[in-house]
């Protein structure tokens, strides 16, 4: 038996290098990263490529260029990542899809490395595309090959949902024989890939059209699966809720009989075998990982005469992961009673590395701020976000990538003084760059403090897009006046200069751009010996 | 059959690397796997919690349920102490005595070995000194593999050969200080048993 124990982020990437892939393109992200590093590493021996862009935006069109050119292409991305790549990924919905497309995108339900918990599948519908929901590495294996598949079928991008738990499991999974890749050709109607108004309507109504095919598909796949067992109360499980139910089967069976069960795993919902289920019984329990999608579906606004339980009536946890444990109360299950629980344990947050550049920076940053009765510094999303903690207490927003630069500038405007913005290198440069333009533009009385460590540490030390010594040139080539353009280098021994050139610049009325430059000690650590 | 192990550590402990051996000696076994793993954030110095699933049958999800673990395997005590609640009166916790202190209120260590005395199966294990032992202090998680494995339903010799798989790519010294890493932790749980059994 020919049995490969993958990460389910691997799964993925091994499914789509056999589904004759051709070029894969993202940005890091928890949970998703671990995608794009199993291509980069067999890119050579398969003949593909796989490359890291500057945001998820950038990646997502890189991807429709390749469709367009008749071949296959992944792109994969985190749950907000999507956020950025949305304008080019609802359009292209719009277009005649030719090379198979598939959005890969990772949810994190319970937040375990990002700032929200919205759920992708919300966005596949918002575009009304397809989109498939794994719960186990053959499903994930399986349902991307099919997903490259069904893209062409119907010439629209297809998801692939993956929540943290499934990308970051490791278990066994079985391949299946490779696909060759596509050969070059170009899209045969351009009218399809145009979105002039004109043609947007007719591709418009074209892509309603389709949806009734894609709803005939996911009414007949398989793995909408519905088992009947005549009882009176039934559960639709979507994703990993399926698993957890499945957990728990056995002694609710034992306890209290089998209820019917519909599992989800492939979008739009399968009307009909909703409605089977809906009318042999009298009461439905929903569980879903992620939103109530589906529950919200059936809720509708309307009176039914089914009781529902789920997450909108507070049966199932609305907010956080699910796991084996807290579907229990909906299904009528007593709790699990283990050991107590210890008590007054202190946290263990995560922190700052010993000797890490971003310590220095905020530590001559503070002693900065300290010459000025009040001031406000924004930041941004990225290992310098742990600044926030104690000991350094450095930083007072995160939002999303870039919007620090954007908010210290509102700020500015508003009269607010003295506002500095931090962000790293990496997250300058995928949603920075526009914002320090508009900056310069304003003429903004504000600092930018980029801690430039070199590398895309918070996700496991991708190379950033650009290397340091390009990133001075871009930012004089904004327009940033050089006479308020320093670069420090954050050690202990030049505190007290870097505190003085920072204070300097936060007195100053104007814009001013301070690139901190140390590479992350880890990053420095893993680099083979003798690589600059 | 199936085991249920519940690992945890700090971030940087190598938490990771004896799940991997846990895993492959597993499938060596003809068993079947899910693990858990925690990846980005969490993982700069934060705790670090896997869930490690083992069966003769398919494993439905990856986490284990609240009292079903049948082994805590911690490389640290305060983060042993975290997860009682996955336990039940016939669990083993194996565990390292040796504290990793990177936070203000790292509470007294004599406390927290009086607490974690009391739970079931309980076996300290003196990694760091095992470790050094063996030649290197990096070895650590494998003398706490080594430790785990008499309790594992996974033959010794499986093991053993996935801690050589492991440290094939970092030359001879290393695999030689792991085996021996490994071994002496079997050889002090072995001893460890026969106290508390």
């Amino acid at each position: 038996m020919n049995q490969l124990i993958l990460l389910g982020d691997e799964a993925l990437a091994l499914a789509a290098l056999d589904g004759g892939l051709s070029c894969a393109y993202g940005y890091p992200g928890t949970p998703s990263t671990e995608i794009m590093e199993y291509l980069e590493k067999a890119q050579a021996g398969r003949g593909i490529l796989a490359r890291w862009c500057s945001n998820e935006k950038t990646a997502y069109e890189a991807a429709l260029g390749v469709s367009l050119a008749g071949r296959r292409t992944l792109v994969t991305m985190k749950h907000v990542g999507l956020n950025v790549a949305a304008d080019p990924f609802i359009n292209s919905a719009l277009l005649g899809i030719h090379g198979g497309l598939v959005l890969a995108v990772a949810d994190d339900p319970g937040m375990h490395s990002s700032q929200d918990e919205q759920d992708s599948r919300f966005y596949a519908d918002f575009a009304k595309i397809p989109c498939l929901e794994p719960r186990n590495h053959q499903e994930i294996y399986d349902m991307t090959r099919l997903a490259f598949q069904l893209s062409e079928q119907f010439k629209v991008p297809v998801m692939v949902r993956m929540v943290t738990r499934l990308a970051h499991s490791r278990a066994a999974l079985i391949p299946r024989e490779a696909e060759e890749q596509r050969r070059v050709s170009k899209a045969p109607d351009p009218r399809q890939w145009m979105l002039l108004p004109a043609l947007a309507r007719q591709n418009l109504a074209a892509l309603l059209e389709s949806r009734r095919e894609f709803s005939a598909f996911t009414a007949a796949y398989p793995g909408n699966d519905l088992r009947l067992t005549g009882a009176e109360w039934g559960v639709i499980t979507t994703g990993l809720g399926g698993n957890y139910f499945e957990e728990n089967l056995e002694e609710l069976s034992r306890l209290a009989g089998t209820p019917s069960w519909l599992h989800i795993n492939a979008y739009p919902v399968p009307v009909e075998k909703i409605r089977l289920l809906a009318a042999s019984v009298k009461r439905l329990v929903i569980i879903e990982e992620g939103e109530p999608f589906v529950e919200r579906y059936l809720r509708g606004l309307l009176e039914i005469p089914l009781s529902l339980a789920g997450k909108l009536t507070g049966e199932v946890p609305l907010i956080g992961e699910l796991n084996p444990d807290n579907i229990r109360p909906a299904l009528g299950l007593p709790n699990r009673r283990g050991l107590p629980p210890e008590s007054g344990l202190p946290n263990r947050p995560p922190q700052l590395c010993q000797g890490c550049p971003h310590g220095d920076s905020y530590q001559a940053l503070n002693q900065a701020r300290q010459g000025f009765p009040q001031s406000l510094v924004t930041s941004d999303i990225g290992c310098y976000a742990l600044g926030a903690s104690p000991p350094y207490s450095a930083i007072e927003t995160i939002v999303c990538m870039g919007a620090s630069i954007g908010m210290a500038r509102g700020a500015a405007e508003a009269g607010f003084y003295p506002v500095a913005a931090v962000l790293g290198d990496s997250t300058f440069l995928h949603s920075g760059i526009t914002a320090l333009v508009d900056a310069v533009q304003a003429g903004a009385d504000m600092t930018l403090l980029i801690l430039d460590n070199s590398t895309v540490a918070m996700t496991g030390w991708q190379e950033t897009i650009l290397p340091s010594e390009k990133l001075e040139s871009l930012i004089l080539g904004l327009g940033v006046d050089p006479a308020h353009f320093h670069k420090i280098l954050p050690l202990k021994k030049n505190l007290e200069e870097n505190t003085g050139i920072i204070r300097k610049e936060m007195e100053y009325h104007g814009l001013s751009v301070i690139l901190s430059v140390r590479e992350c000690i880890v990053a420095a650590k893993r680099r083979p010996k003798g690589k600059a | 059959m199936k085991y249920d192990i519940i690992l945890a550590g700090v971030g940087g402990q190598g938490v990771l690397s004896a799940a991997v051996i846990i895993v492959r000696g597993a499938i060596t076994a003809g068993l079947q796997v899910r693990q858990s793993e925690v990846h980005g954030m969490a993982q700069r110095g934060g705790a670090v919690l896997s869930h490690l699933r083992l069966s003769g049958a398919p494993i439905p999800g990856d986490l284990v349920p609240l009292a079903e673990a049948d082994l805590i395997l911690s490389m640290e005590p305060l983060e042993a102490l975290r997860y009682t609640p996955y336990l039940n009166e016939k669990s083993r916790v194996v565990c390292s005595l040796h504290p990793f202190i990177n936070i203000p209120d790292y509470p007294p260590l004599e406390e927290i070995l009086l607490r974690l005395k009391k739970l079931p199966g309980f076996l300290g294990v003196d990694d760091a000194g095992l470790a050094k032992q063996a030649g290197s202090l990096r070895a650590a998680n494998m003398v706490l593999a080594g430790a785990a494995a008499p309790f594992l339903p996974i033959p010794k010799e499986a093991l053993l050969e996935a801690a050589d798989w492991l440290s094939r790519d970092k030359g001879p010294e290393t695999e030689g200080i792991n085996r021996r890493a490994f071994l002496l932790g079997f050889e002090a749980a072995q001893g460890g048993t026969k106290e508390t059994t």
